[in-house]
């Protein structure tokens, strides 16, 4: 039989029974566009999360003072002030993996501007820290050794502050703002980041030269670091090594001896940002592996219609194996019965899941990400489904006796 | 007995073990069919008839003995080779017609070409064909249910023919249809006899064996009666169809 025929047959046999082979093939429906559909939400989580570590940058290692570990009881973040300037110009110099490391003293503090009013972060820093982050400005100029070292009273702006404030981001620049009563020039507005990991705002953001930080915002000048150190590594990919490095350098620095716990810790954004694919990853495979049973639960349903279609059609059987269709000829045709119903299926549950996740982006903003080789997967999957549970019937079906099938009533 | 037997059944038993106690359905049967014979197979209800049917169309393998069509031996093939065989020199046709349901009449016919590598256009070029030979190339189109016994007789002796087999087995069928219509199966299949086609036909009736060559009876699984007679031509008109004996002489 030429398989144009055994598809013909197979085709005119699943029209006769059009409801039938509709809600047979509706589990397969359901089973791939919720694969699609679980796949494609799992994607997108994913994607987020890597977009927003990326704009992060993934080499980044932020070193914070005071043992996090054991952060609750000794009064959390920031409680002893163990990182100096001296740690700091040491991680610059001296460590082969960094390229650029940068101070964070940070506070949350109004902000006044253009007459406007505007709840901010404000960051002491230096002129490293555009380095470190890789964060160019779209108007100004960014802080310059100049300004940290004569600590000067200039400004640079984050894309939502400038926004906030001035309505034209462009406009901030070269008027003031204040900060705690104190007038700072706008030298510059930061190009836009986007959202953090965790959802936090990059751009909400006003930065300011560290020494201003410490005399006119909060802190005073001191030895000690009133923040973090935000370390660039010089290879995206050599993160955990820097992190090593700079772990080993200020434990000599602070003269801890084997055994010490480290009095200050070390984040490493790259391997959070693998921690949270992994997280989504398994999210992923849960999803995936609930869209299987339904999958599963599509192929029984069609292993059910077949053999009924096998034990309502005997007769027909019969007729054709005795006009000439060998064992083989009757498999094929149940099995290609089988295999368009649940392909058919399949491809319709693409669309649904691809439908699906369009609807969850578009009506309530889900990042969903729809791989083309998902859709391979589910259609190539719901095919095996098919081919596997149709086989029990075909099988059934070719081992009939004609004689006993032309009797049967 | 100048020609070689078209189909040669050489002490053939078959036996069925599907009960209790072993059913023997065929004892030893020697049959010979010669080409261009229409045979009648006659006998009392179970005697073996459909057994032996089923044998020579090779739905059914015998338990014991050799069967042979054009010379070969096939008393040994495996389910697919009988199918081949099937397809290619055996035609059938059933007592209670055996067309599939919702299908046309020329698609019923077909079906014996779908399983021979034949483009469609052919196959159809041969199914009309076939039909138009029954005498029903304008009821291409009709289903089943939109014909009358008689004319899905005649769809399924079209269905027999298509395939140009080598013999046309017909288990009882007249069984289902009229003594006026039963007439008009007969002529096709005196038809069929002569353009070359073997026929043979299980029946009850004598008035049907008598449109036969040959009878032979069947009793209790044994060939008991093998004659050979002047077959009365069936010629479809009421009148006629009541004429027959088991020895009558034809019409010339
Ligand atoms: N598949 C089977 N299993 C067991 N016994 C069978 C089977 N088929 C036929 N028989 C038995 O074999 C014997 C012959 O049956 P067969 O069908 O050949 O008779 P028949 O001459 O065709 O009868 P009828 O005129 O009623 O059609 C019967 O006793 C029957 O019960
Ligand atoms: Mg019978």
């Amino acid at each position: 039989m030429s398989p144009l025929s055994v598809l013909r047959v197979a085709l005119r046999a699943l029209v006769r029974n059009k409801m039938r082979a509709g809600l047979t093939t509706l589990g397969v429906v359901i089973g791939v566009g919720a694969v699609v559909a679980m796949v494609a939400i799992g994607e997108g989580a994913k994607a987020q999360v890597q977009k927003a570590f990326e704009s992060m940058g993934t080499d980044l290692i932020v070193v914070l003072p005071g043992s996090q570990n054991f952060g609750g009881m000794q009064g959390g973040f920031g409680s002893g002030q163990t990182l100096t300037w001296d740690d700091l110009h040491a991680i610059q110099t001296e460590l082969s993996a960094v390229r650029a490391a940068a101070p964070q003293l940070r506070t949350n503090t109004p902000v006044l501007g253009d007459g406007n009013n505007w709840g901010t972060q404000v960051m002491g820093t230096t002129a490293d820290f555009f380095v470190v982050r890789n964060w160019a400005l779209q108007f100004g100029r960014p802080l310059q050794a100049s300004d940290v070292d004569g600590a000067t009273k200039v400004a640079v702006l984050g894309q939502s502050v400038a926004e906030q404030l001035w309505g034209e981001p462009a406009r901030a620049v070269g008027d003031v703002l204040r900060i705690k009563g104190v007038p700072y020039e706008v030298i510059g507005v930061l190009t836009p980041k986007g959202q953090s990991p965790m959802g936090m705002d990059y751009d909400d953001v006003v930065l300011v030269p560290a020494k201003t930080f410490m005399t006119k915002v909060q802190g005073g000048i001191k030895q000690n670091i009133p923040g973090s150190i935000l370390v660039a590594a010089k290879n995206g990919r050599e993160s955990a090594r820097t992190a090593q490095q700079v772990q080993a350098l200020l434990r000599d620095r602070h003269k801890l001896v084997d055994g010490d716990p480290d009095d200050f810790s070390i984040r490493n954004l790259a391997e959070m940002a693998n921690a949270q694919q992994q997280g989504t990853q398994t999210l992923t495979m849960l999803l995936m592996a609930i869209a299987a049973v339904s999958l599963l639960v599509g192929g029984i349903g069609i292993m059910n219609i077949m053999l009924v279609s096998v034990t309502e059609r005997t007769r027909e059987i019969g007729v054709r194996m005795a006009v000439g269709a060998r064992p083989v000829d009757v498999l094929l045709q149940f099995l290609v019965e089988s295999l368009t119903l649940s392909v058919i299926g399949g491809a319709i549950g693409v669309g649904v899941g691809v439908g699906g996740a369009w609807l969850l982006t578009a009506k309530f903003g889900w990042p969903t990400v729809v791989r083309p080789d998902v859709i391979a997967i589910a259609v190539g999957f719901s095919a095996l489904i098919g081919v596997g549970f149709g086989l029990y019937p075909a099988r059934r079906a070719a081992a009939l006796d004609p004689i006993q099938a032309l009797r049967y009533e | 007995m100048g020609d070689p037997a078209l189909l040669a059944v050489d002490n053939v038993s078959k036996t069925y073990l599907t009960g209790d106690v072993p059913v023997r359905a065929l004892i030893g049967v020697s049959l010979e069919v010669r080409p261009g014979e229409l045979l009648a197979v006659m006998g009392s209800s179970g005697s073996g008839k459909s057994t032996l049917m089923n044998l020579l169309g090779c739905l059914d393998r015998p338990s014991e003995g050799r069967y042979l069509i054009d010379g070969r031996d096939v008393s040994r093939l495996s389910r697919a080779e009988l199918a081949v065989v099937r397809n290619r020199l055996i035609g059938f046709v059933f007592q209670s017609f055996q067309l599939l349901p919702r299908t046309s009449a020329v698609e019923n016919v077909e079906l014996p070409l779908l399983y021979r590598p034949l483009l469609a256009g052919e196959r159809r070029r041969r199914a009309l064909q076939a039909l138009a030979r029954v005498g029903l190339a304008e009821r291409a189109g009709h289903h089943p249910n939109q014909l009358s016994g008689g004319q899905q007789q005649r769809v399924a002796i079209a269905r027999a023919l298509v395939g140009e087999p080598k013999v046309v087995l017909a288990d009882e069928p007249t069984g289902n249809l009229d003594s006026v219509t039963s007439v008009e199966v007969m002529a096709l299949l005196q038809q069929l006899v002569a353009d070359g086609i073997t026929v043979v036909l299980v029946t009850h009736e004598h008035d049907i064996a008598a449109f036969a060559s040959r009878v032979i009876t069947v009793k209790d699984g044994r060939v008991v009666t093998d004659v050979r007679q002047t077959p009365v031509p069936a010629v479809p008109h009421p009148t006629v169809a009541v004429a027959g004996t088991l020895h009558a002489t034809g019409v010339p």
